[in-house]
């Protein structure tokens, strides 16, 4: 199962602070991130780089971004 | 085009946006804006509110050309940049009380975050209180963000069209301050409200406030830039990218001023602005709090609204409307001090905002 944090819609800071959140209670190595604004984009990017943890893909989808990260190095 | 949208998302395009607002806001007090007044959105939009007839307080009413320029250029840039993108249906009543409740705290002050920053960088001492007022409100706000505060999420509106009501209400704005123009050249009475002395009659040439409020947009739209947001990033992820910012803004405003002989420190007698110094904190306190919870600063509002988010045009039009409740009610600072009802107000607004604080979580 794929865990997908869904933070579309939602006001600067909360898509940056669910992210962080999920990234400390989660078990799994991988999560996806759904956004829909380039701020989101950016303050995600800056905020996984700042956890160690790693971008490993985003994809431009229709209204929104789908940003794959992994704990791996 | 790449490489130039990827620099604002650095931390030398967001130092480059900074320096930017700070030089020219301390050129626009050069070519005739109030002094330690070069840009400040939320005086500007009281003197907007003041224009417009909201509020009758004849020494602070003018259209600022800056405040349309804003919204106008991140409009631009976002149709450039293909950031525009018509969204709304945040809890927008909740963020017109929150606009409200910013500005009435904003005019116990005597300011916008930025112009704390300006006030500071001409020397004023008195601004050190509303900028630890600032960081206390948005400290608190942060608590809230902590414990699952949201106003819910925004929808995308499926018209196109939809976002471009606020920059065009802006073009209005711009078409009637063009027009009374020609009506003082021919002695005819003015649609608008001008103030004929005070702060409300400084101010530097249209076209250069135009000019430079379209290039501020333009740049801060796509760089993010909110003075709000700088602090509350260090206080909840240590994050300083916003944060660098906001300095250089300080510190080009403060080179710049002493460079055009605009610094010039103390406490006593400073333009625009009293030393109660209680409530410059509290005032600043609640504006910071009501920012916090609404997402963005004053200007990061107007950017906002530029992209065609309804929620951030109506905490705009929160703080519009805020203004003309602040000079009509006597809740508005002056340099004599606060104003008769200013206590009451901000008592009020601490309580509505904590209200919301508590009690808006999104499932």
């Amino acid at each position: 199962m794929i865990e997908i944090i869904d933070v579309r819609g939602l006001s600067c800071p909360e898509p940056v602070l669910r992210t962080l959140e999920a990234i400390k209670k989660t078990d799994k190595e991988t999560l996806q991130i759904l956004i829909d604004t380039e701020t989101s984009k950016e303050n995600i990017i800056r905020a996984v780089n700042s956890v160690k943890w790693k971008i490993l893909e985003v994809k431009k989808e229709l209204d929104s971004y789908r940003i794959i990260i992994t704990k791996h190095q | 085009m790449k490489r130039f949208e990827t620099f604002f998302a650095t931390k030398w395009g967001i130092i480059f946006v900074g320096i930017t607002i700070g030089v020219l806001a301390s050129i626009l007090q050069k070519l005739g804006n109030p002094p330690n007044m070069g840009i400040c959105v939320a005086c500007m939009e009281r003197d907007i509110a003041g224009s417009l007839g909201f509020h009758r307080t004849e020494l602070v009413q003018y259209m600022r050309p800056e405040i349309i320029g804003f919204v106008l250029g991140a409009f631009v840039s976002a149709l450039i940049f293909k950031e525009y993108r018509p969204r709304g249906g945040s809890a927008p009543f909740v963020r017109f009380i929150l606009g409200v409740f910013a500005m009435i705290g904003a005019l116990t002050f005597l300011g916008c975050p930025w112009r704390t920053l300006l006030r500071l960088a001409g020397g004023d001492g008195n601004a050190i209180f509303g900028l630890l007022g600032l960081i206390t409100g948005i400290f608190i706000g942060t608590r809230f963000l902590k414990m699952g505060y949201s106003l819910g999420k925004s929808q995308k509106f499926s018209s196109k069209i939809s976002g471009i009501w606020f920059p065009l209400i802006m073009l209005l704005f711009l078409i009637l301050l063009f027009i009374d123009q020609f009506l003082l050249q021919s002695n005819q009475g003015t649609i608008l409200h001008y103030s004929s002395k005070g702060p409300g009659s400084m101010h530097a040439p249209i076209l250069f406030s135009l000019l430079i409020g379209l290039f501020i947009g333009f740049i801060a739209q796509k760089s993010r830039f909110c003075t709000m947001g700088a602090f509350r990033d260090i206080i909840l992820f240590k994050q300083p990218h916003l944060f660098w910012g906001v300095f250089a803004l300080f510190l080009s405003a403060f080179v710049t001023n002493l460079i055009l002989n605009q610094f010039n420190p103390g406490f006593e007698n400073q333009p625009i602005a009293h030393n109660m110094q209680i409530w410059n904190f509290l005032g600043m306190a609640l504006a910071g709090l009501s920012f916090t919870l609404a997402g963005g600063c004053p200007g990061r509002q107007l950017f906002l609204s530029g992209e065609g988010d309804n929620d951030a045009a109506i905490f705009a039009t929160g703080m519009i409307i805020g203004a003309a409740i602040s000079h009509n009610f006597g809740l508005a600072a002056s340099p004599k001090g606060i104003g008769p009802h200013t206590p009451e107000a901000i008592i009020l607004g601490f309580l509505v905002c904590l209200i919301i604080g508590f009690v808006s979580r999104e499932k």
